[in-house]
C-alpha cells in the first residue's frame, strides 16, 4: 500500500560540499566515546567500571529510571575513563578499542515466531532499545506503554544530508528483519517514507506502509510523516527509528551481534572531498575529516549531524549515537561592514529585502555559522508558517513555551513535536530565537509536570 | 590596526559597563556582529530585524521625499507665488528647489526630534534594564514625521513621542511587546491633547497659522486657507481637486500620506520583499470599497439626503476615499505593523477587512474629525489577539475533535 504525502511549505537549503557516493572505509578509531547526554533525559547508571574490560555489544549503563534500558558498548575494549562534570554527572565513557575485536552474542531471534513481549525483551537485552524513540517528548521509548503507530523516515530532506537510498543499499535482509520486529510492538501500523523519485530498499519491505514523499525539506523528518499521516493525541505514544539504525536493529536480530558499523556521510563545504566513511558510533570524528577534508588548523565548525540539529564537536570529540552526518562549515566570527543593510547575493533567505538568494534557486551556498543578526523579541508574522508543514501554529507554541503554560502547550500540539520540527523556523527567525531550545525545554517541563 | 579591530577591543574592554548597549547599538550599526551560532541550527538565514526595519523605512523614503516637495508646493500655491501643477507627476510647478527648501526646513527639524527622543528614550531604556537597543523604533521614527501636519510646533512632537515610546512600548516591555502602534499612540496623543494643532483648516499648509496671527494682529493679509479634501467633503462643500491630483498628492494633509501613487508603490516593495502582509493591505482595502459601497448605495437611495452633515462623505465616490485623508498610508504602513496586527493567516483577513472597513465608518461619522484611519487601526490593534484568540482556537478544536472520532 503507497500513499503519496506532498510538502508545500518548507525550504531546502542547499549547501556547498554534498557527498560524493563513495564509501571508504574509516580508519578505525582507537577510542570509542559514548556520551550519555545523546540520550536525552537519561541519567547513567553504570555497569562498566573504570578499567574493566567490554565486549562489543556489552553493558556499559542503565538508565536510572528503567533498569531494563541497557546502554551497549559499539567496541570491544577497555574502559580507561569516565569524564565526569559538575555534581558527578557522567560526562563521556571513553572506551579503547582492542585491536581484535570480539563481539558478545545474543543469539539469533527468529521474529516470524517471536511474539510481542520476547522482541521486546530481545531489544532491550542487546542494547538496541535506545534506537527506538518517542513522542510526545522525543526521548527513548518507554518499552512499557505500546505505541499506536511505529514511524520510519526513509527520505533524509534536510541539508546534505547522507542519501538513505545510497547508504542503506544491500541492507534488505536487515531492514526487513527490523521493521518485521517492530511491527510484533505495535498494534497499529508501520509507516514508512520514501522520495518519491527514489529506489529506496525500503519500499520494497513486506509488512509496512509505505508513503512516498515530495517537496522541499522538511518533508523527510519523521515529525512531518507522523503529522501527515496519524498525528499524535493526549495520551498517545508513537515510536520512531532512524532507517539508519534499523540496520543495526535487523543485525543483532539475525546473527546476535551488536555492529555498531554506519555509513556516515562527511559533508559541508569546509571538506575538500565529501564522501561517506564505513565507521562506528562513537568513533573520533579526527579519523575521518582530515584526510582529504578539512584543513588542520582552519578555523571551521564541526557538527555531528546536519547543520540545523547536529551537536558541534570539536576534532577528538565523536560520532553521536543517532548521526550519520559529519557536517564541517566555516566558523563566522567575524564582522561584516554594514552587513544588515547592503545587498546580500551569497546568503540564504526567505525575504527579498535586498537579499537575493529568490533570483537563483538552484544555486548552492557557502554559509557559515555567522547568526546574521543578534537575538532579540518575535516582532514578524508569518515567516514561519511559511516553512512549517505541520498542522500547527508555530510562533503560539513557541511563546507558550516560553511562558510555561502547560494546558497551552497540550492544547496547541506540543505532544506532536520534537525540537528538530523547529529547526527550519529557527534557520529563518529574524529575531534569531532559539527556537529548538525552547522546544526542548518545553518538552522538558511537560515530561516533568505530566509526565 | 583597522576600526573594525579597533571597535571590537573596546567593546570587548567594556565588557562589564553598563552603558555598552548604547555602544553596542552604534557598532552593530557599523558592523554585522561576529556572534555565532551555539546550540540551536548552526547556520541563520541573512535576515535580521535591521534589516527588515531598514526595508520598510525604505519602502517610506520616497513619500517623505515627496513630501518635502508637496510641504513647499501647498505654501506656495496658498500663498498664490506658483500655478497649480498640470502636467501630471512631473509637473514642473511642483519639483522645484524652492520647493523642497521649505519642506526640508520644516521637515527635517520633525525628522531630527521624533529619531532624537524617540532613539534616546530606546537607548536610556536599554541600559536601564541591560538589554540591547532593539530596532523597532527605526521605523516609529520615521512613521511619527510623515503622519503629523507638517507646522506642528517641535516640543508638542517632542512630548508626544516621549508619551508614545514609554508608555505605548517601554512600560509594555519594548519592541515586540506592545499592544498599540507606537506611531499611532504618539499620533492619538497629539490629536487628544492639542486637537487645534491636528485639524481644521489651518494646520495642512505651512504657513497658515501664522498668517491668521498676523491677520489678527491686524495687518491686512488673506486668510491661507488649506483644507483637506475630506474637511471639505464633511462640510459638504465642492472639492477643487481633481481624481488625479489625490493619487498623485498635490492635495494638503500630513506630511507623507499624500501621494496615494508613492504609498502604493511602497506598498508594492513591501510585499515583494515579504516584510510587509499583503493580506493585511488587500483585505483593509475590501474592507473600505464594501463600506465605501454601502454608504454609497444609502446616499443615492436618498435615505441620507443632502441636508444630512454625513451626505459629502457618504455620496462620495468610494474609489476616492481610497486615495484620500490618511488610507493608504494607514493601510500600507501602520496597520501592517506585525506586532500589533494579528498574526495568523486567517487573523490577517479579518484584521485588515475591519481595519478598512471601520476606518471609512469612523471617517463618514466622525463629526468633530472628519477621518478614522488612526483609530480604526488602533481599535484593531486592541482586537488583534481577540481574533487571534479565536483563530488558534480553531486549531485547538481540530485537535480535540481528532481524539473525540478515535474514542467515539
Amino acid at each position: 500500500m503507497s500513499k503519496d504525502i506532498r510538502i508545500k511549505k518548507g525550504l531546502d537549503i542547499k549547501l556547498i560540499g554534498e557527498a560524493d557516493k563513495t564509501v571508504e572505509q574509516a580508519v578505525v578509531s582507537n577510542y570509542i566515546t559514548i556520551r550519555p547526554e545523546d540520550f536525552h533525559g537519561v541519567i547513567p547508571k553504570l555497569i562498566a567500571k573504570e578499567g574493566s574490560s567490554v565486549e562489543a555489544g556489552g553493558y556499559l549503563f542503565y538508565d536510572k529510571s528503567n533498569e531494563d534500558i541497557k546502554f551497549v558498548s559499539p567496541v570491544s575494549g577497555k574502559v580507561i575513563e569516565i569524564v565526569r562534570g559538575p555534581k558527578r554527572r557522567i560526562d563521556a565513557i571513553k572506551i579503547e578499542a582492542d585491536k581484535a575485536q570480539a563481539f558478545k552474542d545474543y543469539g539469533k531471534l527468529d521474529v516470524s515466531k517471536a511474539n510481542a513481549e520476547e522482541v521486546k525483551a530481545h531489544l532491550l537485552d542487546s542494547g538496541c532499545w535506545p534506537f527506538v524513540k518517542q513522542r510526545p517528548y522525543d526521548v527513548i521509548a518507554k518499552p512499557e506503554k505500546s505505541p499506536k503507530a511505529i514511524f520510519i523516515s526513509g527520505y533524509a530532506s534536510a541539508p546534505l544530508a547522507a542519501d538513505l537510498d545510497f547508504t542503506l543499499k544491500g541492507k534488505e535482509a536487515e531492514l526487513q528483519a527490523a521493521v518485521s520486529a517492530l511491527g510484533k510492538l505495535t498494534e497499529g501500523q508501520v509507516h514508512v517514507s520514501v522520495g518519491k523519485n527514489s529506489n529506496s530498499p525500503l519500499a520494497s519491505l513486506s509488512g509496512v506502509t509505505v508513503h512516498k514523499v515530495s517537496g522541499p525539506h522538511p518533508s523527510g523528518n519523521v515529525g512531518t510523516l507522523i503529522n501527515k499521516v496519524d498525528p499524535v493525541n493526549k495520551g498517545e505514544v508513537v515510536w520512531t527509528v532512524n532507517a539508519q539504525d534499523l540496520v543495526i536493529i535487523g543485525e543483532l536480530l539475525l546473527t546476535g551481534k551488536f555492529n555498531a558499523e554506519r555509513i556516515v556521510a562527511l559533508v559541508g563545504s569546509s571538506v575538500k572531498k565529501p564522501r561517506y566513511f564505513k565507521t562506528l558510533i562513537g568513533s573520533e570524528v579526527a579519523t575521518m575529516i582530515y584526510d582529504n577534508g578539512v584543513e588542520k588548523d582552519a578555523n571551521d565548525r564541526i557538527i555531528s549531524g546536519n547543520v540545523l540539529s547536529g551537536k558541534q564537536v570539536k576534532p577528538d570529540g565523536a560520532l553521536d549515537y543517532y548521526s550519520n552526518v559529519i557536517s564541517v562549515i566555516p566558523e563566522g566570527d567575524d564582522y561584516e561592514f554594514f552587513g544588515w543593510t547592503k545587498p546580500v547575493f551569497d546568503k540564504i533567505s526567505v525575504s527579498r529585502a535586498l537579499t537575493f538568494s529568490w533570483l537563483n534557486p538552484k544555486k548552492k551556498y557557502d554559509l557559515n555559522t555567522n547568526t546574521n543578526g543578534e537575538h532579540r523579541a518575535f516582532v514578524t508574522t508569518g515567516t514561519y508558517e511559511e516553512v512549517f508543514p505541520l498542522d500547527i501554529y508555530p510562533m503560539q507554541v513557541l511563546k507558550a513555551c516560553l511562558y510555561k503554560d502547560l494546558d497551552e502547550m497540550e492544547a496547541l500540539g506540543m505532544y506532536e513535536v520534537a525540537p528538530e520540527d523547529f529547526a527550519l523556523t529557527e534557520f529563518v527567525c529574524v529575531s534569531k530565537q532559539p527556537h529548538q531550545k525552547i522546544i526542548r525545554e518545553g518538552l522538558d517541563l511537560m515530561l516533568k509536570e505530566i509526565g | 590596526m583597522g576600526l573594525k579591530d579597533k571597535l571590537h577591543d573596546f567593546k570587548v574592554k567594556n565588557k562589564n559597563k553598563k552603558w555598552l548597549p548604547a555602544f553596542s547599538a552604534i557598532h552593530t550599526f557599523l558592523f554585522l556582529p561576529d556572534e555565532t551560532t551555539h546550540g540551536g541550527t548552526h547556520i541563520k538565514a541573512a535576515d535580521d530585524l535591521k534589516r527588515t526595519m531598514n526595508t520598510v523605512i525604505l519602502a517610506m523614503i520616497p513619500c517623505l521625499i515627496f513630501g518635502m516637495f508637496n510641504a513647499g508646493y501647498q505654501h506656495h500655491l496658498a500663498l498664490g507665488d506658483i500655478q497649480a501643477a498640470s502636467s501630471g507627476f512631473f509637473s514642473s510647478e511642483f519639483w522645484t528647489l524652492d520647493n523642497l527648501t521649505v519642506g526640508l526646513w520644516k521637515i527635517l527639524p520633525l525628522v531630527i526630534i521624533s529619531y532624537g527622543v524617540g532613539l534616546g528614550i530606546e537607548f536610556l531604556f536599554a541600559i536601564l534594564k541591560g538589554h540591547e537597543v532593539e530596532e523597532g523604533y527605526l521605523v516609529t521614527g520615521m512613521l511619527v514625521p510623515l503622519i503629523v501636519p507638517v507646522d506642528i510646533p517641535l516640543w508638542m512632537l517632542a512630548v508626544a513621542v516621549a508619551f508614545g515610546v514609554v508608555i505605548g512600548k517601554e512600560v509594555f516591555g519594548g519592541t515586540g511587546m506592545n499592544i498599540l502602534n507606537p506611531a499611532l499612540t504618539i499620533r492619538a496623543f497629539l490629536f487628544f491633547a492639542y486637537p487645534t494643532w491636528m485639524s481644521g483648516d489651518k494646520v495642512w499648509v505651512h504657513g497658515a497659522v501664522a498668517r491668521d496671527k498676523a491677520i489678527a494682529a491686524g495687518q491686512n493679509l488673506d486668510a491661507i486657507s488649506g483644507e483637506t479634501i475630506l474637511g471639505t467633503l464633511a462640510q459638504g462643500k465642492d472639492v477643487a481637486y481633481s481624481a488625479a491630483d489625490m493619487f498623485l498628492g498635490f492635495i494638503p494633509g500630513s506630511v507623507g500620506e499624500t501621494s496615494a501613487l508613492l504609498i502604493l508603490l511602497g506598498g508594492l516593495f513591501l510585499i515583494f520583499t515579504k516584510i510587509g502582509s499583503w493580506r493585511i493591505m488587500l483585505s483593509s482595502v475590501i474592507g473600505a470599497v464594501v463600506m465605501g459601497v454601502i454608504f454609497n448605495q444609502i446616499a443615492t437611495a436618498g435615505i441620507v439626503t443632502e441636508s444630512s452633515k454625513f451626505y459629502g462623505l457618504m455620496s462620495a465616490p468610494f474609489w476616492e476615499h481610497l486615495i484620500i485623508g490618511g488610507f493608504a498610508f494607514g493601510t500600507v504602513f501602520m496597520a501592517t505593523d506585525p506586532v500589533t496586527a494579528s498574526q495568523t493567516t486567517r487573523g490577517k483577513w479579518i484584521y485588515g477587512f475591519l481595519v478598512g472597513f471601520i476606518s471609512i465608518l469612523i471617517r463618514v461619522f466622525n463629526p468633530a474629525y472628519p477621518e478614522g484611519v488612526m483609530l480604526a487601526i488602533l481599535l484593531m490593534n486592541v482586537f488583534a489577539p481577540t481574533i487571534d484568540h479565536y483563530v488558534v482556537q480553531g486549531n485547538v478544536k481540530r485537535r480535540l475533535k481528532r481524539v473525540k472520532v478515535k474514542t467515539a
